[in-house]
């Protein structure tokens, strides 16, 4: 094949976004230059589209300018960059989650479509193997993760009809099974050099049933896993629609994604200590275990007043924020950066205990109070502040569960070996809740009925303004 | 067909040779990442793979019939969501990072 000069600017800048975007995902490894990498990446992207655009002008590959296809075009950028960037800049950053999960279902959608729209215009003809193989794959790899991560965004989102916990669908194993079989069927039958559109239609149909039925019955904390896992996926879609199109920026951008994104799927469930496997195959306490939930609470549990807590934190030389997804929900970060810093100016030493998987997703609570201008310095995680707990007067556990509850040192509990903040180590602990509802993981936490333990039932963010203001009046 | 880079097929074993590198790099890629950037490096992640709209605007160009231009008009709204979406809200996510000027240690490593 001929390069003219324009084909050869056209993929050098493919090279380049490439390469852009490999620089970008390793800056991201490190705080300090991760924003930096994000825009390198993003700057790869734009080149990469930009020199598309130039190219599909100069040299249409039906060899007149298509204008209906570039209206298409045109305004199918203006309508989803224009809801991308309203949602990504209005979005609370509590729901980020969520929103992340549907940019993800999105790519997958579109790697699903276009592998779609290649296999009808062969119209009868059957592709060549490998284009055969790309294009199925690309479409029920991006059907599955369509319907997937719009599952797990609506989980995140605690919609009615996708609620965070577990749902267990009679028969599910076996209907996912019988999909899977639909699917593996239909691809060889047109590997096998036939070419049906009702054949293509039912795999399609059954991955994007797969999705949904595959993510249902995961609970709600092991989301942030299962969105990473279908990022990965999506990525992978994306590589084959490269072999579909012959588009090596798609291949290698799409391979690297499916790379990343699966060995950072590990390196999540390694933080929560969690095997993809088992959650892949059902949420905490997996599918009939949970109705056998641990009996009641073990023992008595404690109230404590507004005024008690009050005073207990303001005459406490040190002092452990610990700050869950209670706190997220009720919007809460900035009062508790008012309580610390009033605390603080009665010079008391205060911490933040962050664990890994603290808010809804690894790393989201660290983002929420460093929105609330929490110094970064005062943010420690699990295994920095662990050994604090023992020196510290009072740990505040603010709408923090499942990653303070002693029952994971145990074995026999669904939390079972799952990293902890060692939260009862301190002097005294108040922990400011709801109700005594439970966690994720459907289970009791010890915690609430250790002697050490007062409770403080209030909304996160009410339950702060009053505190400090029981504070201000000391 | 005619000419184009856009359409013209690769031969196989360079592009399966390309796939294999490129997975090699995404391996090497991501190391031992703290736990406080898990989550912005998955959205920094899924914003790459947005890289899909250029495959949407190859096939948009390409159609001939109302189904195709519907699949694609389809497929170019849903890359640039993915696309435009995934890189502002990673920005946002990492904007929350920023040091204050107080460590003058993070400034050097900055550039």
């Amino acid at each position: 094949m001929e390069l003219t000069p324009l084909d050869a600017i056209v993929r050098l800048s493919w090279l380049a976004a490439a390469v852009a975007f490999v620089i970008g995902l390793s800056r991201m490894n490190s705080p300090a230059t991760a924003r930096n990498g994000n825009l390198v990446s993003a700057g790869g992207m734009v080149l990469a589209i930009v020199a598309t655009a130039v190219y599909l002008l100069f040299t249409p590959p039906s060899g007149s300018f298509n204008p209906i296809g570039w209206a298409v075009i045109l305004v199918g950028i203006a309508v989803g960059g224009g809801y991308g960037l309203y949602s990504a800049r209005t979005v609370k950053m509590t729901a980020m989650p969520q929103l992340v999960s549907l940019f993800n279902a999105v790519g997958g959608g579109a790697a699903a479509l276009i592998a779609i729209d290649e296999y009808l215009r062969h119209s009868g003809v059957v592709p060549g193997l490998q284009e055969n193989v790309a294009t199925v794959l690309g479409i029920a790899i991006g059907s599955v993760t369509f319907t997937g991560s719009l599952i797990a965004s609506g989980k995140l989102m605690g919609l009615r009809i996708t609620p965070s916990r577990p749902v267990i669908i009679p028969g599910g194993r076996i209907i996912t099974g019988l999909l899977a079989v639909i699917v593996v069927a239909g691809s060889l039958y047109l590997f096998t050099g036939n070419y049906s559109v009702a054949v293509m239609a039912a795999i399609l149909a059954a991955a994007l049933v797969f999705g949904v039925t595959m993510t249902l019955p995961i609970g709600g904390a092991d989301m942030p896993v299962v969105i990473s896992l279908l990022n990965s996926f999506t990525g992978t879609a994306v590589a084959m629609t490269g072999f579909v199109l012959n588009n090596p920026v798609l291949i290698i951008a799409g391979a690297l994604v499916g790379a990343s994104g699966a060995i950072l799927t590990k390196l999540m469930a390694d933080a929560m200590n969690r095997s993809i496997l088992s959650i892949m195959l059902g949420g905490f306490g997996g599918g009939d275990s949970v109705a056998g939930a641990v009996a009641g609470p073990g023992g008595s549990v404690r109230e404590v007043s507004l005024d008690d807590a009050a005073i207990q934190l303001a005459y406490a030389s040190s002092v452990i924020v610990v700050p869950g997804y209670g706190l997220a929900v009720a919007q809460a970060q900035h009062n508790v950066r008012e309580l610390a810093e009033l605390l603080e100016s009665r010079g008391v030493d205060v911490k933040y205990a962050i664990h890994p998987v603290a808010g809804r997703m690894p790393g989201h609570m660290n983002v929420l109070l460093a929105e609330a201008n929490v110094p970064y310095p005062q943010l420690k995680e699990m295994e920095d502040i662990n050994p604090e707990f023992d020196r510290c007067d009072v740990a505040l556990v603010i709408g923090a569960n499942d990653v303070t509850n002693p029952a994971a040192r145990h074995p026999g509990s669904p939390v079972s070996g799952m990293p902890i903040l060692d939260v009862d180590h301190a002097k005294n602990i108040i922990v400011m809740k709801r109700s005594m509802g439970r966690g994720y993981a459907g289970i009791d936490n010890e915690l609430y009925s250790n002697p050490k333990t007062g409770m403080l039932f209030a909304d996160a963010k009410q339950g702060l303004a009053d505190l400090i203001n029981a504070v201000k009046v000391l | 067909m005619n000419e184009n880079i856009a359409t013209t097929s690769m031969p196989i074993d360079l592009a399966f040779t390309i796939f294999v590198l490129a997975i090699l790099c995404g391996i090497a890629v991501i190391s031992k990442v703290p736990a406080t950037l898990h989550t912005p490096l998955m959205s920094g992640a899924n914003s790459i793979h947005g890289i899909v709209l250029v495959g949407a605007m190859i096939v948009a160009v390409g159609a001939k019939d109302p189904l195709s231009y519907l699949l694609s008009f389809l497929a170019v709204v849903f890359a640039t969501l993915n696309v435009v979406g995934g890189y502002v809200v990673t920005d946002r996510m990492l904007q929350m990072f920023r040091r204050k000027p107080a460590t003058p240690k993070a400034e050097k490593v900055e550039d």
